[in-house]
């Protein structure tokens, strides 16, 4: 990869790697084992998904322009990555302009420094926060928790997560993998204020979390948020939520901090006529938005009267140097692809480790930190392809996937003179299958397989490397006799020409 | 025309019924078939395991075997799928310009079987007879890769005896995806279980499929807990007649 700067401007040669909530402990095969043995998750998540994925289906179906939607939304991403550095520029100008601040941050520590030295410089020791990626993704409750500064979530789903002193496990309901009856006992055990005899119906739960959250907007000087887009052209920002809480929070302090990835650039305000079409029937199944706010720098007398945009890199310029992977910026957080991916749906959103679960997230996490600290996830999927099929912005993650295992098998080549046992057994497949007569006498020699399974017909259980990891769940067939090609030479004798052979 | 057949590495080794029935059904509706013995892989499993370099010979073979075809057959979506969308990939970026415009040529040739018999032959009733209930599971790269679409389900339509039952979540993977299946052994397994309780709820006796690797999957997952189901490729449940049965 090429270590050419072409995000941010002004930053030195050597694009940062992402830090913050990207890594997880243990490797996506070893976490999923964990989640896939949770058999309330594993309820949970497959009739969330499965709701989810038919409202989808449902209003995408409604559209007859819904093709030509994606094309525009995906040509609209990627004229903006061409023209990155250009944009950001035009709109930090035009958020000066109007009276907002912008600050650069090259990673998450800096970002988190960014922000904690704003909100003391407030004198307040407390925030409301809308639900926001970016912030997760850089751990900033954390910091903030450090510094003294107490983060409140006031998205519903995410103040699930945080009085749970749990992780989001989605991009779009970060509680997903949380019933109404789990999400009664963690009011019932953190919510100070709670009525004991709260039921987990869940108009009874959203009611207990508004009495519970009015009293922290009405009380809050300092709002932190994400955002979905900022359009360069104005300097407009602007927040896409279902329950009002953002529009809260972005409208009652006296001071707002916006924390955006820096790739969440639309060009003009016209722009967010394709994304606020694509974006509502993607990741919520609804036709429209509920809640969208938008504000432009500080308006007198209207609204927080102190406005801080943090535009954060962490790793997004090393992805967007990268002419193979960098369609993964241009990703709109709709999560479309994790309701509909097989692997998601069993193995959950935490068996990836990063903030970024499901098929995005196994695309864009190893890019952000760099493919070795993320290796396993380019692996997590079965390129079954259905998240390329619903993407809003056509991101082929499918392609991504591969592709990023290449980088990763070619990192490992690198690293050690000593081929592994996988690439010395791909080395040595290709070799055998691009000589007619070597791959014919393995075909044969693969003959041997039948002393295996002799009992049965088919192979059962065997205790070898490779093949354990198959015949744990699965048998196998026993080969058979003859080839089909050994057929082929019996039956149709030399009448088959062979074009290319010899070789 | 001038039909030859992909067999693919896994029917050649594994399952040499699978290619044998390919070509009794073409012989059977008049063709000519004829099995360039020089193939080999079409590389796919090398691409997909992130090994792409090692995957040009057998492209540069793959073209070169099949150049003087007018149509290339393979009981394989999936291995098609690598033809058509790979293929041109790794010429692209490792082959030379000629390689780039051979394999352009030939994957535009190159069909999966359901595709040759309907849209190239123009057949969906190709004479077979198989008195048995089947589930057809469409795997992924068929569906989402070369949209093959409903053009399997209409040749099983047309099959004599067959009764066809509808597979509930048709669409979702099996969970088999090459190293997939063995790099995320127990996601995979799990995929496997929800699929085979799709199988077993249609009550049928038969589960098919255009892709001998998702079969393996599947019919090895059924052969393990006994089922009582089994899985058999399109080709095969074409190929059958009246003598079969008889």
């Amino acid at each position: 990869m090429s270590a050419v700067m072409l995000g941010m401007p002004g930053a030195p040669p050597t694009s940062p790697r992402g830090t913050g909530h990207l890594r997880g402990d243990e490797s996506f095969p070893a976490a999923a084992r964990h989640s896939l043995a949770d058999t309330q998750l594993r309820s949970n998540l497959g009739h969330a998904t499965r709701t989810i994925r038919g409202k989808r289906a449902a209003v995408v179906a409604e559209l007859p322009d819904w093709e030509e939607l994606r094309e525009a939304g995906r040509q609209l991403k990627v004229h903006t990555m061409a023209h990155l550095p250009d944009y950001l520029v035009q709109l930090e100008e035009a958020v000066t302009a109007r009276g907002g601040v912008v600050h650069w941050a090259r990673d998450a520590a800096e970002a988190n420094r960014i922000v904690v030295d704003l909100v003391r410089a407030t004198g307040s020791d407390e925030v409301v926060k809308v639900k926001s990626m970016a912030t997760q993704e850089i751990a900033l409750n954390e910091a903030l928790e450090d510094a003294g500064i107490a983060a409140f979530e006031t998205d519903l789903a995410e103040l699930i997560v945080q009085l749970g002193n749990d992780r989001p496990s989605h991009i779009l309901v970060p509680a997903i993998h949380r019933n109404r009856a789990e999400i009664r006992e963690i009011f019932l055990r953190e919510m100070g204020d709670v009525d004991p005899g709260l039921s987990d119906d869940p108009a009874a739960l959203a009611n207990a979390a508004r009495l519970h959250l009015r009293r922290k907007f009405l009380s809050a000087r300092v709002a932190v948020s994400g955002a979905n887009f900022a359009v360069a052209e104005t300097g407009t920002l602007a927040v896409v939520e279902s329950e009002g809480n953002g529009r809260m929070c972005l409208t009652l302090p006296e001071t707002l901090i916006t924390v955006m990835g820096v790739e969440k650039l639309v060009p003009r305000y016209a722009d967010l006529e394709v994304f606020l079409q694509l974006l509502p029937r993607s990741s919520t199944g609804e036709r429209m938005n509920p809640y969208t706010s938008m504000w432009t720098g500080v308006t007198p007398g209207d609204g927080p009267q102190e406005f801080h945009l943090v535009l954060l890199d962490n790793g997004r310029s090393a992805v967007l140097s990268d002419a193979e992977g960098r369609d993964a910026l241009n990703c709109i957080r709709c999560s479309a692809c994790l309701n509909v991916c097989p692997v998601y749906e069993r193995a959950g959103g935490h068996a990836y480790g990063s903030v970024y679960p499901g098929p995005i997230g196994a695309i864009l996490s190893p890019q952000l930190t760099g493919v070795e600290d993320n290796a396993s996830l380019p692996y997590a999927s079965s390129l079954c392809g259905a998240c390329y099929d619903v993407c809003p912005v056509k991101i082929n993650i499918p392609d991504i996937l591969v592709h990023l295992r290449v980088e990763h098998t070619e990192a490992q080549a690198a690293a050690s003179r000593v081929p592994t046992a996988e690439a010395a057994a791909m080395q040595a497949a290709s070799l055998v299958m691009r000589s007619p007569r070597r791959w014919r006498l393995a075909l044969r020699g693969g003959r041997l397989g039948r002393l295996l399974g002799r009992r049965r017909g088919v192979i059962g259980e065997v205790p070898l490397p490779v093949l354990k990891q198959w015949t744990d769940a699965r048998d196998l067939s026993r080969p058979p006799t003859s080839t089909f090609r050994d057929w082929w030479a019996r039956e149709h004798g030399d009448s088959g020409p062979t074009d290319g052979g010899g070789r | 025309m001038r039909i030859a057949l992909f067999v693919t590495c896994l029917a050649d080794g594994l399952y040499p019924d699978v290619g044998r029935a390919t070509v009794r059904v073409l012989e059977r509706l008049g063709h000519t078939v004829e099995f360039p013995e020089a193939q080999s892989c079409c590389g796919q499993m090398h691409v997909n395991t992130g090994y792409q370099k090692q995957a040009v010979p057998l492209v540069e073979r793959f073209a070169d075997v099949f150049a003087g075809y007018d149509a290339v057959v393979a009981p394989s979506g999936s291995c098609v799928g690598s033809v058509r969308h790979q293929h041109a990939m790794l010429a692209r970026r490792f082959g030379s310009r000629d390689l780039q415009q051979q394999v352009d040529v030939v994957a535009a040739k190159t069909y999966e079987l359901s595709e040759l018999l309907v849209d190239v032959l123009g057949v969906t009733d190709v004479g077979a007879y198989f008195p048995h209930t089947v589930t057809y599971h469409p795997t992924c790269h068929s569906l989402r890769l070369l949209r093959v679409g409903d053009k399997p389900t209409r040749l099983l339509r047309a099959v004599e005896g067959l009764e066809l039952v509808e597979l509930p979540d048709a669409d979702q993977c099996c969970g088999f995806g090459g190293t997939f299946a063995l790099k995320n052994a127990d996601t995979s397994t799990a995929m496997l279980a929800d699929k085979m309780r799709h199988v077993l709820d249609t009550g049928a006796e038969v589960c098919s499929a255009g892709d001998s690797s998702c079969l393996m999957h599947i019919g090895g997952g059924l052969s393990r807990i006994r089922a009582g189901a089994r899985t058999l490729h399109l080709a095969q449940i074409l190929a059958s007649t009246r003598e079969d049965a008889a």
